[in-house]
């Protein structure tokens, strides 16, 4: 995700009761109305040590960073870690990593104004605040010793956790010093280091914290929590969305051996039972009889000829929808006649199929709710949670645990798995455990899928076959609709990369316009967002036109990103090009196909080695280049690069969401087809050398390999690919 | 009734119905971590086990028919087995979730077959999904691990 957050200073001294209505009536609303700070963390326990919010230092001198993201797998977890120890100067292989409790005002990300992770911004937001720390907890370091010794601080020297004075041959560990620098008042503005300075940020030693916990069955993760007097709790979801319980009949059910209770909550039937498979067999002796006066019946194949028909023009457009300009400029009729090249492209619903399904764990008493699983918006799931029990946001406890993936799918307005955990654990009460466990099943029909799409674009191109006037039309669905964080124009994860791309800083005459439509079905951010589309349709429209014009698909581009300026999208190409070798012949069977793409602040660019096997694209080797400035953990940007680069192959392949009558007809990996170890490519990551402050890495490695398979098999054979996924059946 | 299971060298009475998944058994009952739900229909292979040394996805096994033998989680792996420090050097894990299961496949694949080639290790790895994509690690883990010295025959195999 990457939405902007539009944060409105709220009045001090909101009465309780003013918050109660705010949290109580909208969850989002008093996310939206206020400052996320002060007054969400109300009710909050603070308890911070010596050293501020982001780093304890224990007795022994072991450094503990604590981590305001969640790590479900993008390895921020190291980089974070290792921006603060470089400025403290710690010593890293004693380097820990503890996960923050939820407390928007301390721990907000910046980019977003409440607290929480996405938008592949977890290293980029937190950057300075952690330097700031580090360097300040040194600074304390620092001075303590100046003092005890009588030396003067600037002749000082800190290296892995052990501060010297070379002139007087004294060296004291950070745990002989504890105690007088936690005494020292930390400076308001720490010196930093030159990056010139740096020596464990961007090096090899950057690993990460978790691996072996991760290897060994120890590391945490919410289906893993079991306390005393735990409940399990499973929901008979509605087949269809929009549908509510009519009626049910729990008598079977509560005949099954473990079964406790089964109560109606808003979501469906809940089954609560002592253990997991007493949960499942219970819920699948109940009887629910649905109410789909207000379900979505329509079927994706109904949806993608409608999306077709309004982007062509034909028919009438549904009831309050309407086009919305994302990028305007010069003007087409203007254009002159040039060669025409049209084309429409259809993106399906897809599934994030975390590999965890969603889960949670949480009690309820009285005043009182603690929340414990992966959360990745605390605070929306504390707004969310305090809705529904009636307390103060800020009083919500979360303990945030590894989450199996997210991909977006975690950062939810909705709160939905959440909130039907606490709908249970309010049932329950006397803060009694309860952990709500979703099958496959649960998880993949229901839904916050990334949106259906359909493309549709006219494009006029000159002498020499660039592009002269470019039209531009979109059909979706919204995924900022009804968030607490609505977008002020355009809903900008629809059309992001299509708006603001180099393709149509180059072209002098451009509409772009975006239709939104209501399905039932709910939507969401998806690993990339709008680029999962966008990159698709722009990268693989300019091979198209690259072909058209008899020109080389690198050079093609160069010559656009000189003419938009776009010199970071230039220098990634060029990396990608020259180590993959692209002015050489492919090895013999493979053809080669590229792309380059910007999200989340950062340039991926890839080249992609394909071939055919009995008509579906394997993909071997993938060179990427990737400009996401400063690089903290350089392995783990290439870790993130080939996660991303598998997870945007395997929709690209097989992913493919579709509503027969409003039903989701997919519901676990044998009908929702995801890559494997033998499909997967071998993908080099090179870093672009860069001195700017990070950018996004987690998102931006996942959108560019489609169009780059899509070129390659363009190269091929010349077929141009129009929908995906590739593979059809 | 009790039923007796041998897991990770050990003797564990359990009272599960005969028809409950290993994997409920050895997670609510047993309390061990490492093996995951996934999917719950032998898709994804977060749940698998070694049962007499094959591989085998928990979620779709009933405990009645675990009886009598050997059972070995990615606990019995003891945290120093060849495949844990490869996959540590390489930073295998992303999410994590799916690497318990990964771990146990690979286990069964090096105890039965030292040296895999690529094919070998694509026949073996490929009911494991991971959707963080950690594949191309995965394998150079386990084609490093087989060069290390092998694991105390005590553990997995
Ligand atoms: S949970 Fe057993 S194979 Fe997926
Ligand atoms: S590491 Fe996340 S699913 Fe494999």
């Amino acid at each position: 995700m990457n939405a902007p957050v539009n944060p409105q200073a709220l009045k001090a001294g909101t009465s309780r009761r003013e918050l109660m209505i705010g949290a109580t009536v909208v969850g989002g609303a008093l996310l939206v109305g206020c400052s996320p700070g002060d007054l969400l963390s109300i009710g909050a326990k603070e308890d911070f040590g010596a050293f501020g919010p982001f780093v304890k230092i224990a007795p022994d001198g072991a450094v503990t960073v604590i981590s305001k993201h969640i790590e479900f797998g993008q390895g921020n977890h190291a980089g974070l870690a290792a921006i603060l120890a470089e400025e403290l100067d710690a010593d890293w292989d004693r380097v820990k990593v503890e996960q923050a409790p939820a407390i928007a005002k301390v721990y907000a990300n910046l980019g977003m104004g409440v607290q929480g992770t996405g938008g592949s911004s977890a290293i980029s937001n937190s950057w300075m605040q952690l330097r700031n720390a580090g360097a300040a907890a040194r600074a304390m370091f620092v001075e303590a010793a100046a003092n005890k010794w009588s030396a003067p601080a600037g002749e000082i020297t800190v290296k892995d956790s052990v501060v010297s004075h070379a002139k007087s041959g004294k060296t004291a560990t950070f745990a002989e010093l504890l105690p007088d620098a936690a005494k020292v008042t930390p400076p308001k503005t720490p010196t930093l280091k030159d990056p010139k300075a740096f020596t464990l940020i961007g090096s090899d030693r950057v690993k990460r914290k978790d691996s072996l916990a991760k290897s060994t069955g120890t590391a945490k993760f919410t289906q893993d929590v079991h306390m005393p007097n735990m409940l399990v709790a499973m929901v008979a979801h509605a087949p269809r969305f929009g549908a509510t319980v009519a009626s049910f009949d729990a008598t079977e059910a509560k005949k099954v051996k473990g079964v406790v209770e089964v109560y109606q909550i808003p979501t469906g039937v809940a089954v609560v039972a002592d253990n997991t498979y007493a949960a499942k067999k219970g819920r699948e002796a109940l009887k629910v009889t649905w109410n789909e006066d207000n379900a979505e019946k329509r079927g994706t194949d109904k949806l993608a000829a409608d999306y077709a028909d309004w982007a062509a023009g034909k028919g009438p457009l549904p009831e309050k929808a309407k086009w919305e300009s994302f990028e305007a400029k010069g003007d087409l009729a203007k254009a002159g006649s040039g060669q025409v090249f049209e084309a429409t492209y259809d993106f399906p619903y897809l599934a994030h199929a975390t590999m965890e399904p969603m889960n949670c764990v949480a009690q309820v008493s009285g005043g009182k709710a603690r929340l414990t699983f992966g959360s990745q918006i605390p605070t929306v799931d504390q707004l969310n949670t305090a809705k529904i029990v009636g307390m103060l946001p800020g009083a919500v406890e979360i303990e945030t645990l590894f989450a199996g993936g997210s991909f977006g799918r975690r950062a939810n307005f909705q709160s939905d798995y959440v909130a039907e955990c606490v709908q249970i654990a309010k049932k329950v009460g006397k803060d009694r455990p309860v952990k709500l466990v979703w099958t496959r099943e649960d998880d993949m029909t229901a839904g916050y899928f990334r949106p259906m799409v359909h493309h549709r674009l006219k494009i006029v191109t000159d002498k020499d076959g660039y592009p002269t006037a470019w039209t531009h039309k979109v059909v979706t669905q919204s995924i900022m609709k009804g968030s607490p964080m609505p977008s002020k124009g355009i809903d900008e994860t629809a059309v992001e990369g299509a708006k603001g791309s180099p393709y149509l800083k180059a072209t002098p005459n451009v509409d772009g316009q975006l239709m939104l439509t209501d399905v039932g079905a709910p939507v969401l951010w998806w690993r990339s967002v709008g680029a999962t589309h966008t990159a698709f349709v722009m990268e693989h429209t300019i091979d198209q036109l690259a072909k058209k014009a008899g020109k080389d698909p690198v050079a093609y581009r160069l010559e656009m990103y000189k003419r938009a300026g776009a010199d970071r999208h230039a220098a990634a190409l060029q990396l990608a090009a020259d180590k993959a070798g692209w002015t050489s012949p492919a090895p013999a069977g493979w053809t080669r196909g590229v792309a380059v793409h910007e999200s989340f602040g950062s340039v991926v660019a890839q080249v992609a080695e394909v071939k055919l096997v009995d008509g579906t694209p394997k993909v071997g080797r993938v060179v990427t280049a990737i400009d996401c400035g400063t690089a903290i953990a350089k392995d783990q940007v290439a870790a993130q690069v080939e996660g991303g680069t598998c997870y945007g192959l395997s929709a690209a392949l097989f992913g493919k969401v579709t509503l027969k009558d409003g039903a989701v007809e997919q519901t676990n990996f044998d009908t929702y087809r995801v890559l494997r170890n033998s499909e997967a490519p071998t993908v080099e990551t090179y870093i672009v050398p860069s001195g700017n402050a990070p950018s996004g890495v987690g998102e931006p490695g996942t959108p560019v390999i489609a169009p780059a398979v899509a070129n390659a098999i363009l190269a091929m054979n010349g077929q141009a690919t129009k929908s995906l996924p590739f593979v059809k059946a | 009734m009790a039923t007796m299971l041998d897991v990770n060298g050990k003797q564990v009475s359990v009272n599960a119905d005969p028809d409950t998944p290993l994997l409920w058994v050895l997670r609510d009952e047993v309390g061990l971590t490492g093996p995951k739900f996934g999917c719950g229909i032998a898709q994804c292979g977060a749940c698998t086990v070694l049962a007499d040394g094959s591989p085998v996805r928990s979620c779709s096994v009933p405990v009645s028919a675990a009886v009598g033998m050997k059972i070995a989680t990615v606990e019995s792996l003891g945290g120093s087995h060849p495949l844990q420090q490869a996959w540590v050097k390489h930073d295998v894990p992303q999410c994590g979730y799916c690497q318990s299961g990964q771990l146990m496949s690979a286990a069964a694949l090096l105890a039965h077959n030292p040296h895999p080639s690529d094919a070998d290790i694509d026949a073996a790895m490929d009911g494991n999904i991971c959707r963080c994509g950690t594949y191309q690690r995965i394998r150079a883990a386990i084609k490093d691990a087989a060069t290390m010295p092998a694991a105390p025959a005590s553990t997995a195999a």
